[in-house]
């Protein structure tokens, strides 16, 4: 019988058939489609509801950039190039670029020094950022807050110079006492700063300000992107040690100073930062000694650091509520005592755990800078509500303007959330 | 400026001992520079030109002071205020004067210790409306949406001219003046109302200012003048007198034209004595005795600052009205120098 | 008297205040006591000599004098002879009115796009995830401002709806969209009114009963009644009905154009309607972000689960997967509704009349009181977060896990 069915058949196939493609239904964008856009009725009507959405913002938004108009140098004569097609009078930000930058006052031949300072600013950022990089790179870092002061605000060279080196002097110090117990330490290295930084100030010439090889710039002509840099920069890390500090304070065993950080905490998570600065515009000035008088950066940069240290101050307690009991019985058990176990086991991945919260702070916060146009200073936002706005040539010209400080605001932000993201991957040591 | 940011900065640790209170005067020469307090941009009276160079009939008042008191009408800090922080910029002593369209009232003068040194410019509040609502009087204005520019009196004359007319309307208080405009010439408000010599300046900056009429009643009186602290009787007597100086040259025919000329010497004993050629009156104030020369040098006599800055020959085009001299009807007069 | 067991009783030195962990830590609190009452004579010293040299003083006799403003939308009566004090008060209202808008709204934009950002539909995931970013990363004034700029420069003036053609019209010639605001239809409540609403309470008490009723049969029996048109008719069918038994007792006042403004009906300010929802759509976006969080915390093992069980999409979303959810939800999501109350004081950018516009506005402004109308300011506010968390706190102890 075996014979006669292999004689029955004609044919016999030696080879595999090529698989034939799916069919047009199963296969390519159709499939991507009928499985990612279209896979029930509900999700179908979503999906054209969707894409008309994404045409009406696109309808809308490309005309208005493609007939953008750059270089004229007011509205009215925009409108005329425009001729009633709609357009975008980018002009205006070219015409006011340097205003939306740095402000109005800034003196316009010294751009170039908070230009340079910002671009010594990556440098000094990137080893933070990035622990890949040589260690080394940190003395940029170390140095560039003095560096940058200097080149912002100008003046004598003497003022850095002398905040360096009381710096340096408090760190000897600390580093001499510290063996012996860190409280010693630390609040040694503080006294010999102070006292380097006022036998110091005393030896400053008066009229240093006048001969200085960079002039000086009172700190009430920063304006613009310029200033929303330096708040968030300069608030941001004030107020991280500061938020540490407020941290550990609240877990201490101690009540007074327990106390002490809890009410300084909820105080200033419960009130809006804008009360914090009509505080620092309106009521600060009242608590400072009389005659004295400091100006409203300083003032605001107090009240944002605050601000900021409260809430990094929770996240880093959720840092440090999230270790296990362990760690610290661990460090208790080696015989450390309490600023070691906190230097060496507790805080290293306290902080560990709370980076992408203190990034998301610190992401708010630079939002947050835009409220000090309230108060009368002249941030991006304030350039654009006053000056530029009120101006006899650019009086109307508001998604321009909008736009590109949204646009700025965004690219920074976005950056930042970014990297945070990156970072926390890069941290994930754990096995999931 | 860097080093008072430093010490700020120690002052915060409460390392460094407050500096005696000396009085503003010798205070602003030390400084080489006079603070002065105006407004975040009002064209005509306080605003950054395009190259953050301040200008206006306010700033010429500051510059004034500042020629007077340090020979120099560019050593003067302009510290812009809002409504809500010009007293207290004043009071804690940010500022040593403060020329920003503020009016002079009871209760600023007497309750928030303040002096008005006097009136640069009479003013009163009024109402500004498109042509095309054809209203003509404030008194027809029932059941309207008004904007107000919050921060000075006008929200309190504002009540009370509607309630005493016995009429109804919705207030709109807005902050700054470029959003008041932005939301009267979109339509959010059918007028707006700040001092009549605000709506002249807003009107200005319009694209087509003839499209809009300021009502012809003025609600309020509105005397605004230079303003500092309570207590310090010398620095008031500097600000009050140069700007009485301003306006008495005015008055007397001296103009920063003529100004050098008069300083020889002149037949008229008057003149000579504000520009210091006779008397000692420089010395009284503890200034020198050309102060007032310098004063008037900086930007010219109290009509040319305001055909300068707000006058009929500017957008602003505000007519002399009130602020003529007493000789032309006006309300101009200040006490003699002698 | 000593017996062995006492520990060894060495003299007390100076040294052990700082060597001894016993004493140390009194030490420690000691110096920061120091420091509190030197920080707040300093201070205190400092403003009553600044106080006393500009000649002020603190005084709150401003509260009771009358304010002398007027404001454009106030929930209790208030004409401008009123005093600060009620002024303050109806700013507090405004506040708390935006605020509790702002919440909801918030919560369900957050709930929509925090769903479909996990849904499989691509378009509409990226979509949302775009929404999310670009809310997320722009500052909050910029996005008030933008928004009351949209509402002031593309909605039409009330001028437009006037004339012979003109270029705007009212909805259902009932509502009308301009950009000072929205006016809608206002209910006149005439004779006999009281019985429809309270035939309409009714209602709402039996749906609540029905649906009660329909999960007992549920988990008693394993009987399914249908829950949604039955609640639908119960709450509607009655109180129409009395309605029309009624006489139609309750009339609309339909806004129209008179004088310069739309009149009757209530107006629903621009201010308002521009910070309320320039803080939904912003606050939804972290919402959006908190509720993906929440629903991808819950493991896909539940799922799968409650699908094995023969449970459909809707219900193993309803049943299982966000009641669970909801416990990591909750927490951020009080402290974004927190977030939503401080923002609202940004209503200074747009003119809305919260507490911060005339409390610590033109009240400040025309008192001159600084220091006393921001002290009062941060107390309101504080108290209001306070409240706030104490609730949530309960709320943590009583949904947290019972395990162990």
């Amino acid at each position: 019988m075996s014979d006669t069915s292999a004689n029955s058949v004609a044919f016999v196939r030696t080879e595999q058939v090529p698989p034939s493609p799916p069919p047009f239904q199963t296969s390519g964008p159709v499939k991507w489609a009928k499985d990612n856009l279209f896979s029930t009725p509900f999700y179908s009507v979503l999906t054209i509801v969707a894409a008309y959405f994404i045409y009406l913002i696109l309808a809308g938004i490309l005309p208005w950039l493609a007939n953008g108009v750059w270089g004229t140098t007011s509205l009215a004569e925009c409108r005329e190039v425009l001729d009633g097609v709609s357009g975008g009078c980018f002009s205006v930000l070219s015409e006011r670029w340097n205003q939306l930058i740095f402000g109005f006052t800034y003196p316009s031949e010294l751009y170039w020094r908070p230009a340079l300072a910002f671009l010594i600013m990556f440098a000094a950022a990137a080893p933070v950022l990035f622990f890949k990089l040589p260690r080394k790179l940190l003395i940029i870092t170390a140095l560039f807050p003095f560096v940058a002061y200097y080149l912002i605000w100008g003046g004598t060279i003497f003022t850095p110079i002398l905040a360096l080196l009381g710096v340096v002097v408090g760190y000897f110090v600390y580093r001499r006492l510290v063996a012996g117990s860190f409280a010693a330490g630390f609040f040694g290295g503080v006294a010999a700063a102070f006292v380097v930084w006022i036998i110091g100030g005393m030896l400053i010439p008066e009229n240093a300000n006048e001969t200085a090889m960079l002039q000086a710039v009172p700190s009430r002509d920063l304006g613009g992107f310029m200033l929303n840099m330096m708040l968030g920069v300069v608030c941001v890390s004030l107020s991280i040690p500061l938020g540490i500090a407020l941290a550990l304070g609240r877990q201490s065993n101690m009540p007074l100073i327990k106390w002490i950080c809890v009410i300084f905490i909820e105080f200033i998570r419960g009130v809006p930062l804008i009360t914090l600065l009509f505080v620092a515009n309106v009521m600060l000035a009242y608590f400072f000694p009389p005659g004295t008088s400091t100006d409203l950066f300083l003032r605001v940069v107090i009240m944002i650091t605050m601000f900021s240290a409260a809430y990094i101050a929770e996240v880093i307690r959720g840092g440090l509520a999230a270790l296990p009991r362990g760690q610290y019985e661990a460090a208790d058990s080696l015989g450390l005592d309490y600023p070691q176990a906190m230097r060496l086991i507790i805080l290293p991945q306290a902080l560990k755990i709370s980076i992408p919260g203190i990034v998301n702070i610190a992401v708010g916060l630079f939002k947050d800078t835009t409220l000090v146009s309230v108060i009368s200073m002249f941030d991006l936002l304030g350039m654009i509500r006053g000056p530029i706005l009120a101006s006899t040539e650019w009086n109307g010209v508001y998604w321009e303007l909008l736009g590109f400080a949204a646009l700025l605001f965004f690219v920074v932000c976005y950056g930042i959330s970014q990297y945070s993201q990156w970072l926390e991957r890069q941290l994930a040591t754990d096995h999931r | 400026m860097n080093k008072s940011v430093f010490f700020g900065a120690l002052t915060v640790a409460g390392m460094a001992a407050g500096v005696a209170a000396a009085g503003t005067l010798d205070d602003v020469k030390a400084r080489g520079k006079l603070n002065c307090g105006v407004t975040t941009g009002l064209v005509g009276f306080a605003a950054p030109d395009a190259n953050g160079e301040w200008n206006g009939f306010d700033v010429a008042v500051c510059r004034a002071v500042a020629a007077a008191v340090l020979g120099d009408a560019t050593a003067v800090e302009f510290v812009p205020t809002t409504g809500k922080t010009r007293f207290t910029a004043l009071a804690s002593g940010e500022i040593d004067m403060l020329a920003r369209n503020t009016t002079w009232t009871f209760s600023r003068d007497v309750d928030l210790k303040f002096t008005f040194v006097g009136v640069n410019y009479y003013d009163g509040q009024g109402f500004m409306a498109p042509k095309e609502l054809g209203v003509s009087s404030a008194k027809d204005l029932d059941g309207a949406t008004v904007c107000i520019q919050t921060g000075t009196t006008t929200e309190l004359n504002l009540a009370d001219f509607f309630r005493s007319n016995n009429i109804s309307y919705e207030p709109v208080p807005i902050e700054t003046n470029a959003e008041a405009q932005q939301q009267y010439l979109a339509g959010a408000c059918d007028v707006f109302t700040t001092d009549a010599s605000g709506l002249a300046a807003t009107r200005a900056t319009f694209e087509n200012p003839g499209d809009h009429v300021v009502l012809p009643e003025i609600v309020s009186k509105e005397p605004l003048g230079p303003l500092v602290r309570h207590g310090d009787n010398e620095w008031g007597d500097v600000v009050r007198w140069t700007l009485n100086a301003l306006i008495s040259a005015e008055e007397l025919g001296i103009t920063s034209a003529n100004i050098a000329e008069m300083a020889a010497g002149s037949n008229n004993p008057e003149i000579n004595r504000i520009l210091g050629t006779e008397g000692t009156l420089g010395e009284m104030l503890g200034l020198e005795a050309d102060w007032a020369m310098k004063a008037i040098a900086a930007g010219g006599n109290y009509g040319e600052i305001f055909e300068g800055n707000i006058g009929e020959s500017t957008p602003i085009g505000l007519a002399r009205g009130l602020n003529a001299q007493w000789t032309d009807g006006g309300l101009l007069y200040s006490p003699p120098f002698r | 008297m000593s017996t062995i067991t006492d520990p060894p009783q060495g003299a007390f030195r100076l040294s052990m205040l700082l060597n001894d962990t016993r004493y140390r830590s009194y030490t420690f609190q000691f110096i920061a006591l120091i420091l509190l009452i030197a920080a707040f004579a300093f201070l205190g010293s400092n403003l009553i000599s600044n106080l006393t040299a500009a000649g002020l003083n603190i005084s709150y006799q401003f509260l009771g004098t009358p304010a002398g403003y007027d404001i454009n939308q106030t929930l209790i009566d208030y004409s401008s002879q009123s005093t600060n004090a009620r002024a303050a008060f109806v700013g507090i209202l405004n506040t708390l009115l935006v605020a509790f808008l702002a919440c909801v709204t918030a919560t369900i934009f957050g709930v929509i796009a925090g769903v479909l950002r996990l849904s499989n539909n691509w378009l509409v995931s990226k979509l949302m995830s775009f929404y999310v970013e670009i809310f997320r990363n722009i500052p909050v004034l910029i996005w008030i401002i933008i928004i009351f700029t949209i509402m002031i420069a593309v909605m039409p003036g009330p001028r437009a709806f006037r004339g012979d053609e003109p270029s705007a019209s009212m909805i259902l010639n009932a509502v009308a969209f301009t950009n000072r605001g929205v006016y809608i239809p206002a209910p006149i409540w005439g004779p006999g009114s009281m019985v429809v609403v309270a035939t309409f309470i009714l209602s709402i008490v039996g749906v609540i009963g029905y649906r009660r009723y329909a999960t007992k049969l549920l988990y008693d029996t394993g009987k399914l009644l249908p829950m949604g048109w039955p609640s639908l008719a119960i709450l509607i069918v009655p109180t129409l009905l009395m309605f029309l038994i009624m006489g139609r007792p309750i009339g609309l006042d339909v806004p129209e154009l008179k004088g310069f403004n739309f009149a009757g009906g209530i107006k629903v300010g621009g201010p308002l309607i521009a910070l309320w929802f320039a803080l939904s759509i912003y606050t939804g976006a972290f919402i959006a972000e908190n509720v993906r969080a929440g629903i991808q915390a819950i493991s896909k093992g539940q799922t799968e689960a409650a699908g094995a069980l023969g449970l459909r999409q809707g219900r193993i979303m309803n049943l299982v997967v966000l009641p669970q959810a909801l416990r990591v939800i909750i927490p951020p999501l009080i402290s974004q509704y927190l977030n939503i109350t401080k923002n609202s004081s940004l209503a200074i950018a747009v003119g809305y009349a919260d507490v911060t516009a005339t409390l610590g506005g033109i009240t400040l402004n025309q008192t001159g009181r600084a220091i006393e109308c921001i002290l009062l300011l941060m107390l309101f506010y504080l108290t209001i977060s306070l409240s706030i968390s104490a609730i949530m706190n309960v709320y943590n102890n009583s949904v947290k896990l019972k395990e162990r």
